[in-house]
């Protein structure tokens, strides 16, 4: 229960785009296509499962026995950079096509601030392993939710007059207003 | 190119003109998330500034030390370096800002602003000209937190910097400081700016245009459909 909570309130309550404010440059900028838009996701999600475990066992088991918590973000960058890199030679190797289909955006995904954010949330909220991994994931699952329901919007959005000076991101911005308040709705779900 | 133009263009280029928010469209996600109050804008913008100018002298200073294949590592780095100190600064001295800024202070590693002066220009350039850059471009960012955190303040809570100044009858817009107001009042703001420098280019356009055509007939300003 404590777990399917955990979920739930990354996904849609606590969404990490809409109310935290992690990974807005991805956000306005691959969201123009559904298709790009949900395989960004994808990548996130997937490299946000993978940093949820690894940063979790690098504190444990590595800064917190040697004292060496102070370097805590030199490490969590360094292995986030490194993992995706890793990530990005392993599909390569094991599955072309996903490879394809995900293609420039993996190495983007080092500078998405929602990654990093999740690894310092999880030391702050003290979680444990499964609970890290759980909330990982309901991050990743959020993030491609709110992204793609982005992505539908702008599609739409080609066909629209904007006025010029709203054009790009002015209106991009404020369409993501609308859909945080959308998401408002759903705060008094869960209280975390 | 940039060798030409004058140091202290090197410092107000960032202030307006090029700003890293309102025209780069860098460095969203503090810019959103920290700005609920100008109090809060002010002392990212400084933590910002600090991290950029810092790490911008050591990247300009050892520009020929790093490989290219190696740079971003090397510059993320630095730059996790110097957040490092500033937590710890902020954690020691100012404890109630470090806890309003939450995770947002170690969140300035991945700040895309910081990484992409460091990529545009500290590399390319010697560090004087590094730290006049950094120094614009941390004093633009601080200008646009404290223009939206000033903003949301306002309007959300009626106060700016603490101090109550809308009348008794105003209602604070409580949407202003939750998540959705932030996206609402850049947008309108990014807006703003988009719509000033249309008008600067129209202005100028015309004051061309009026040297050439003869004063009788007046220009037409072009119709926009």
């Amino acid at each position: 229960m404590d777990l399917f909570l955990i979920f739930f309130s990354a996904v849609i309550v606590n969404n990490f785009v809409l109310s935290y404010f992690l990974g807005i440059c991805p956000f306005i900028g691959v969201s123009n296509k559904i298709s790009s838009a949900f395989s960004m996701g994808l990548a996130t999600t997937f490299v946000m499962t993978i940093a949820s475990i690894v940063t979790w066992l690098i504190y444990h088991m590595i800064l917190v026995p040697f004292d060496l918590q102070f370097l805590e973000y030199v490490s969590f960058i360094l292995v986030i950079a490194s993992l995706v890199q890793f990530v990005e030679m392993f599909i390569k190797k094991v599955s072309q096509p996903l490879y394809r289909a995900l293609g420039i955006f993996l190495p983007l995904i080092t500078t998405n601030c929602a990654i990093l954010g999740l690894a310092l949330f999880i030391v702050l909220r003290e979680y444990s392993f499964i609970q890290g991994l759980v909330y990982g994931v309901g991050a990743g699952v959020g993030f491609t939710l709110a992204i793609t329901i982005m992505a539908g919007i702008r599609e739409e959005l080609d066909l629209a007059d904007v006025p010029k000076a709203f054009q790009g991101v002015p209106i991009t911005l404020i369409v993501a207003g609308i859909l945080a308040l959308a998401f408002m709705g759903f705060s008094g779900l869960i209280s975390v | 190119m940039s060798k030409q133009v004058a140091l202290s263009k090197e410092y107000v280029k960032g202030l307006w003109e090029n700003n890293p928010v309102f025209k780069q469209v860098l460095g969203m996600c503090p810019m959103l998330a920290v700005t609920t109050s100008a109090e809060n804008g002010i002392g990212m913008g400084l933590a910002t500034t600090f991290v950029l100018v810092f790490s911008s002298i050591i990247i300009s200073s050892a520009r020929k030390l790093i490989p290219s294949q190696v740079r971003i590592a090397s510059y993320i780095l630095v730059i996790a370096t110097f957040v490092t100190i500033v937590d710890l600064v902020l954690k020691a001295q100012l404890p109630s800002l470090s806890k309003a800024l939450g995770p947002f202070i170690p969140l300035i590693v991945v700040n895309c602003l910081v990484l992409g002066r460091q990529e545009a220009f500290s590399s390319k350039n010697h560090p004087g000209r590094a730290f006049l850059d950094a120094l614009g471009m941390g004093t633009g960012f601080t200008i646009a937190l404290v223009m939206l955190g000033g903003a949301r303040e306002i309007l959300g809570s009626g106060q700016i910097l603490g101090i109550t100044i809308m009348p008794e009858m105003f209602e604070p817009w409580l949407i202003m400081i939750l998540p959705a107001g932030a996206f609402l009042t850049l947008g309108l703001m990014m807006a703003l700016f988009a719509h000033l420098s249309l008008r600067k280019k129209r202005i100028e356009r015309d004051a061309i245009l009026k040297k050439y055509v003869k004063p009788e007939e007046p220009v037409k300003m072009e119709e926009t459909e």
